[in-house]
């Protein structure tokens, strides 16, 4: 491998990090937490990849590919509901869901 | 420094910084937009890396369908963006607290691990004179058919979930009712009447 592994672990990082950060910052929009949460499943994606290119081992991107087809599954089905919420009250702020009274 | 490295370093920077874009862009289908970016350079690292196949699925998966369905999510939706924005600021501190000790974490766990230090194994993921492709069928297809299977019943059940959430009646629609077709007699649809020429019905 010409990259080293340390490289790759150091941008999942930092875009694990962005990811988390982004939850945060965008209280207001459902989606964007949405694209976070894409992005830490990316850095997570990336993490499996280079350390199955690092011990020679193919398991890992096979993971990857799961984790990519949970990762659609989960996208999916999280925009399915956030147009369903968006249809009940005409707002996709993360504090007007308060249908169940959680 | 080698081609490669300075490749990783220009995917890596775009990718980070398409990323911090994402998550602070003012307007939603800027994020998409941005996202799509990040996973296009994400997918550069994976070949990169040597998982040739792994990278043509997240193209084609992530921006083909996933960022697509996001850009239509968001059109769809009459958000205010202003309103979309308040509490922006509010919420930097706090977030910005946990996301530093996060990778604080993160880089302590990398400097005590040793990564560096695994043995680098002669062998590489995929054998010498076989595909990326063919050498993850011949995994994928065999030793782990079962989360295979399993895959696709996840697939199945967000199609199914997907579709039953957003579907909604929309009231007076004409639907066909195969057991009215059915037990439809011949008296309730046909009637013959003797017309005496030059009258008509009436």
């Amino acid at each position: 491998m010409p990259v080293p592994l340390e490289h790759f672990l150091v941008v999942a990082a930092i875009l694990f990090t962005i990811g988390i950060f982004g939850i945060f910052l965008n209280r207001k929009n459902i989606i964007v937490i949405l694209m976070s949460i894409e992005l830490i499943l990316l850095a997570v994606n990336i993490n499996l990849v280079a350390f199955s290119a690092h011990l020679g081992d193919l398991v890992g991107q096979l993971f990857a590919m799961f984790i990519l087809t949970v990762a659609a599954a989960e996208a999916a089905i999280g925009l399915a509901i956030v147009v369903v919420v968006f249809r009940a009250r005409g707002s996709i702020a993360v504090e007007d869901i308060n249908l169940m009274k959680g | 420094m080698t081609a490669p490295l300075f490749v990783f370093y220009v995917l890596a920077g775009i990718c980070v910084a398409s990323a911090v874009t994402v998550i602070s862009a003012r307007n939603p289908v800027h994020s998409v937009l941005f996202l799509i970016l990040a996973f296009f350079n994400a997918a550069g690292m994976f070949v990169l890396a040597g998982a040739e196949f792994l990278a043509m699925v997240l193209v084609v998966v992530y921006v083909g369908a996933v960022a697509v369905l996001f850009m239509f999510v968001v059109m769809m939706l009459d958000i205010d963006i202003v309103a979309v924005r308040q509490g922006f600021l509010r919420y930097l501190p706090v977030g910005a607290l946990i996301g530093l000790v996060l990778l604080v974490e993160l880089v302590l766990v990398f400097g005590t691990l040793g990564v560096g230090e695994v043995p680098f194994p002669a062998a590489e993921p995929t054998p010498a004179g076989v595909s990326n492709t063919e050498a993850l069928g011949a995994v994928l297809y065999t030793d782990y058919f079962f989360a295979f299977q399993l895959a696709g019943i996840i697939l199945l059940v967000a199609i199914i979930g997907a579709i039953s959430l957003t579907l909604r009646d929309r009231g007076p629609l004409k639907r066909q009712d195969i057991g009215k077709q059915v037990h439809r007699e011949r008296s309730a649809s046909v009637r013959l009447a003797r017309v005496e020429s030059g009258k008509g019905l009436g």
